[in-house]
This record gives structure tokens, C-alpha cells and sequence, in this order.
């Protein structure tokens, strides 16, 4: 068993060595190292080729046809390309954006430019279990509303939207949808058509792919204008100037044509996987999961050890590679805002650990985790003053604290 | 976030860990910080006759570096009057753990424990005074820093 054992695989993924492989045959000299945009000679005819027919594999996963997908450095490019070049396109018509409270930093930071430029956002409260009320979202829809962003899977608690219902209520208002699928991708179906989606970011390395590659899906029909944010050569039909990385671009195709040939039976593995350390784990006395259960990715567990703080026992787990949802270990001391607009106290927001598993984990890694994690949850309540107060029947809700 | 050899030796072999009676008038305990900022600590001393520490306990919610503080000055503060505790500085404790900018307030708060611990007891040897009036031999005893 190799360790630390990995079950960071939202943060990113290793690549899939059928990827590593097919991505290092489009870099050297013996390789096909042309520039796509090259149309005088076969060097660029046979990148743009394979950039094709890697962007056919990107579409065919959510159900796109391959001129909608426009290629950019992953993710969080393609939601500030989503946001801001819908939001600046429909500015005449208003300069209004819907979005939710638990959004990716990228989708929320975004929306702050936004805000500085002089639009109005707003941002919605998820329900206790993360999910977002349609009823809610359908009233916070103005007639000056230009565009509602919501992620499909939120990336620390793995919770799954309702998209299709989303895109329901947003295609009858008229409202232009943007979807960030960074998490969901490869994951769980998609169909952009079925779901009435407009605007669909992916991400490459969340998936087995190479970093540094991701795309934006843009509708044709009935069609979505975005601004270009990134200007230059015209690339992309004018969405997204740059030379095209086509090893990285070739990369993400092979990862998501494995991903959409296998995602059924990786989906179902990764449940029983993931059920197994839940059930392992909620042996332990005073631990709560965070997120709806039944609506969230196989691969996700995100859970609270009450009276032990994360990053302590992020310490103690050394041989899991895991993430907190308290920020401890950055410059601020903030729990994670995704669980603190859960509603989640802050006690249990400090105590939260993010498991999240993948294509490479082995039951023999979940067994010895279960097994790892009573342990130091033991010791570190046996040094907790708060375990000890818990014990003795103090409601520490009640406790006069001296905040610092 | 690396840390230091002396905050992993801590936080791997806590020393001190535990409770004394908090009821008890010659021990004194000290309970700072919140859940809600993701660190408490309780250090508890044990004071003899002469208002020398003679033993100490500590237990921590918190992260490594709160952890460690708190076991470090577990063993300070043994040995000392409560005078002497009572100088022990935040800065001694980041000095002794090389602590990063972010993980001063564990140091702080460290300290703020010693003196409340303090106080605690301290107010324990008040109030049995005003329980017992033939206790004013221990009033003065303490008064004076704990010296005969």
C-alpha cells in the first residue's frame, strides 16, 4: 500500500496512464507537435486533427455537438469566460446575476468583479443538506436577471443540484444558464440538452486528465453569445484567443472518452468503496455527515468528528493524504464556507475532513483508513478539553467562551 | 503547512495530559479560547504549601501548534512560583517552537491559559478565607506571592 494514501482525488487526479501515454505522442519532434492553426502543411493538419477528435470526446460526454466546446486552461478560466462574457454580452438587457452561497471560489470571486463593475448578485442560501430551493432561486429571478450560475456537484460536500430543473425554470424566464461541472464531469451523466444547460465548464485534471486544460461548452442552439475575455489571434471562433495546447487538449479527450466508456461501472465501485468507510466510520460516537447523502457524488464523503479540530487531525492522519474544511492550515483561520452556509456550527465546520475517492482507490486502503481514523480520534479526544466537557453532560452551547 | 521538529515531538508525545479535580483548593485551572475559533485550551496547576507549581495537566482542542504550546508549558510552568509563571511570554513559547506568523495566537493563548489558571486559584485561597476566617494565615501566604 502505497502512502499516503490518496483520497484528495476532488482536489485534482492522477492521470490515467492510458492519458499519460497518448499525451507525450504530441510533443516532440517524432510526435505530432504542429500548431492546430497551422493550415499550410501536414504538422498542422494533423494537430488540428486530433484536437477534433479530442473535442469530440469532450462533447459526446455531455451530450454537445464538438462546435460548442471552446477550449481553455481549465475550469476556473471557463467560468470567468462563462460569467463575465455572458454578463458583459446581455448588459444591455440587464446587469442582474443569480448564484449560490456554496459556489466554487471561482464562480463567487468572479461574481465579485462583476459586482465592482456595477452589477447586482445575488447570492442564495443553500438548505441545511447544501441543496439549492428552486423556489427560492425562481423568486430571486428579476426582470433585469441576465444569468444564473450553478455548479452541478459542489466540490467539499459532493452534493448534485438539480440541474435539469434548474434549466427548466431558467429557459422559461429567458434567463441565460451557466452550470460549473468541474466536479460532476465523468462522474455522473450529463446532457447539456436534457438539462437546458447554456454554459457548461469542465475541468481536465478532475478527471484523470492533464492540469492546466479545460473547456466551456456554449449552446449554438438556440444560441449563446459570450465576450471574449482573452483576445488575440481569433482562435476558438473569437471566444478564446491562444495557441491550442494540443497535448493537453489531447489529454482531456482521451481522459473523458475513458470516462464516459466506464463511468458506470467506476460509479458503482466508488459508492460501495465509499459506503464501506461510512459505515466504518460511523461507528465513532459523534460524527455527522455533511451534505445530503442520497443527492452526492459516489466518490464524496465529507464528515465531522465533533470535539476534534480538523487540522489536528489532519496531523494525525499523515499517512492519508485528506483536506479540512477548516481553512486553519491557510493565513486565515476561517471554517470552510460552504459548511458554514450548511448552517453547521462552528465547532462542527472546524471538525470536518473531505475523503473524497477515485479510480485507483483499493478497499485495502479504506479498511486501514477506518481502522486509522478510530484510533486518532481516540487519542485527540482524550486531549480535548471539549470531549471531556461533552462527557461530563456541559452543554457547550452554553458555555460562556472567552472568544479571542 | 511544515512544522517544526519540536511541535511534531510534542504533538506526537503530549506531556501532562489530563485533569486534576477542579474542586480541589490547591489546584487552579484555566479554560481559554472557543470552539468556535477552533481552539480551547484548559491547563490546570497544581500549587503546594509553599505556592510552588508542583505539577501541571493540559488538555487541547486545536490544531498541532495549539497542541504543542500547550504541552510545552505544561513542563515550564512546574517548578515555578506563580510568580515566575506568571513571566513566562508568549514569545519565549514561539521562540522554543519556531512557530509560523499564523500560529502566534496558539502562543497567546498559551500564556493567557498560565494566567488564568492563575487567577483561578488565586480566587480559590480569596474565597476559602472568606468560607474560614482562621484562614488568614493562607491569605497573607499567598498575598505575598506565595512565600513564607
Amino acid at each position: 500500500m502505497r502512502k499516503p494514501i490518496y483520497f484528495d482525488y476532488s482536489a485534482t487526479t492522477p492521470c490515467d496512464p492510458r492519458v499519460a501515454e497518448k499525451l507525450c505522442q504530441y510533443l516532440t519532434l517524432d510526435g505530432e507537435f504542429g500548431n492546430p492553426a497551422s493550415r499550410s502543411h501536414p504538422y498542422g493538419w494533423d494537430a488540428e486533427k486530433a484536437v477534433e477528435e479530442a473535442r469530440g470526446h469532450v462533447a459526446a460526454l455531455i451530450g454537445a455537438d464538438p462546435k460548442e466546446i471552446v477550449w481553455t486552461s481549465g475550469a476556473t478560466e471557463s467560468d470567468n469566460l462563462a460569467i463575465k462574457g455572458a454578463a458583459h454580452f446581455y448588459s444591455r438587457k440587464g446587469k442582474h446575476v443569480v448564484t449560490c452561497k456554496t459556489e466554487h471560489k471561482a464562480v463567487l470571486d468572479t461574481c465579485r468583479q462583476l459586482e465592482r463593475e456595477g452589477y447586482e448578485v445575488t447570492y442564495l442560501d443553500p438548505e441545511a443538506n447544501g441543496m439549492v430551493d428552486l423556489k427560492k432561486l425562481e423568486t430571486a429571478i428579476r426582470p433585469d436577471t441576465v444569468l444564473v450560475s450553478i455548479m452541478h456537484v459542489n466540490n467539499e460536500i459532493g452534493v448534485i443540484q438539480d440541474i435539469a430543473a434548474i434549466g427548466r425554470i431558467t429557459r422559461e424566464r429567458g434567463v441565460i444558464f451557466h452550470c460549473d461541472a468541474a466536479q460532476s464531469a465523468g462522474k455522473i451523466p450529463i446532457d447539456v440538452n436534457a438539462m437546458n444547460v447554456d454554459l457548461l465548464s469542465l475541468s481536465a485534471h478532475k478527471v484523470y486528465g492533464p492540469k492546466g486544460i479545460g473547456a466551456l461548452y456554449v449552446r449554438r442552439k438556440p444560441r449563446v453569445r459570450i465576450e471574449a475575455q482573452i483576445h488575440g489571434g481569433g482562435h476558438e471562433r473569437g471566444m478564446r484567443s491562444g495557441t491550442l495546447a494540443t497535448h493537453q487538449i489531447v489529454g482531456m479527450g482521451e481522459a473523458f472518452r475513458i470516462a464516459r466508456e466506464e463511468m458506470p461501472a467506476e460509479a458503482e465501485r466508488l459508492r460501495a468503496l465509499r459506503d464501506r468507510l461510512l459505515n466504518g466510520l460511523q461507528d465513532i460516537e459523534e460524527v455527522y455527515v455533511n451534505g445530503d447523502l442520497a443527492h452526492r457524488i459516489p466518490g464524496n464523503l465529507n464528515i465531522s468528528f465533533n470535539f476534534v479540530e480538523g487540522e489536528s487531525l489532519i496531523m494525525a492522519l499523515k499517512d492519508v493524504a485528506v483536506s479540512s474544511g477548516s481553512a486553519c492550515t491557510s493565513a486565515s483561520l476561517e471554517p470552510s464556507y460552504v459548511l458554514r452556509a450548511l448552517g453547521r456550527s462552528d465547532e462542527l465546520a472546524h471538525s470536518s475532513i473531505r475523503f473524497t475517492l477515485g479510480r485507483f482507490t483499493t478497499e485495502e486502503e479504506v479498511d486501514y483508513t477506518i481502522g486509522l481514523v478510530k484510533g486518532k480520534i481516540e487519542k485527540l479526544r482524550e486531549l480535548s478539553p471539549l470531549w471531556e466537557m461533552y462527557k461530563e453532560g456541559v452543554d457547550l452551547n452554553k458555555v460562556q467562551w472567552a472568544a479571542h | 503547512m511544515a512544522y517544526s521538529d519540536k511541535v511534531l515531538d510534542h504533538y506526537e508525545n503530549p506531556r501532562n495530559v489530563g485533569s486534576f479535580d477542579k474542586a480541589d483548593n490547591s489546584v487552579g485551572t484555566g479554560m481559554v479560547g472557543a470552539p468556535a475559533c477552533g481552539d480551547v485550551m484548559k491547563l490546570q496547576i497544581k500549587v503546594n504549601e509553599q505556592g510552588v507549581i508542583e505539577d501541571a495537566r493540559f488538555k487541547t482542542y486545536g490544531c498541532g501548534s495549539a497542541i504543542a504550546s500547550s504541552s510545552l508549558v505544561t513542563e515550564w510552568v512546574k517548578g515555578k512560583t506563580l510568580e515566575e509563571a506568571r513571566q513566562i511570554k508568549n514569545s519565549q513559547i514561539v521562540e522554543e517552537l519556531a512557530l509560523p506568523p499564523v500560529k502566534i495566537h496558539c502562543s497567546v493563548l498559551a500564556e493567557d491559559a498560565i494566567k488564568a489558571a492563575i487567577e483561578d486559584f488565586q480566587g480559590k485561597q480569596g474565597a476559602k478565607e472568606n468560607d474560614d476566617a482562621s484562614s488568614s494565615a493562607a491569605r497573607v501566604e499567598y498575598e505575598f506571592g506565595g512565600k513564607r
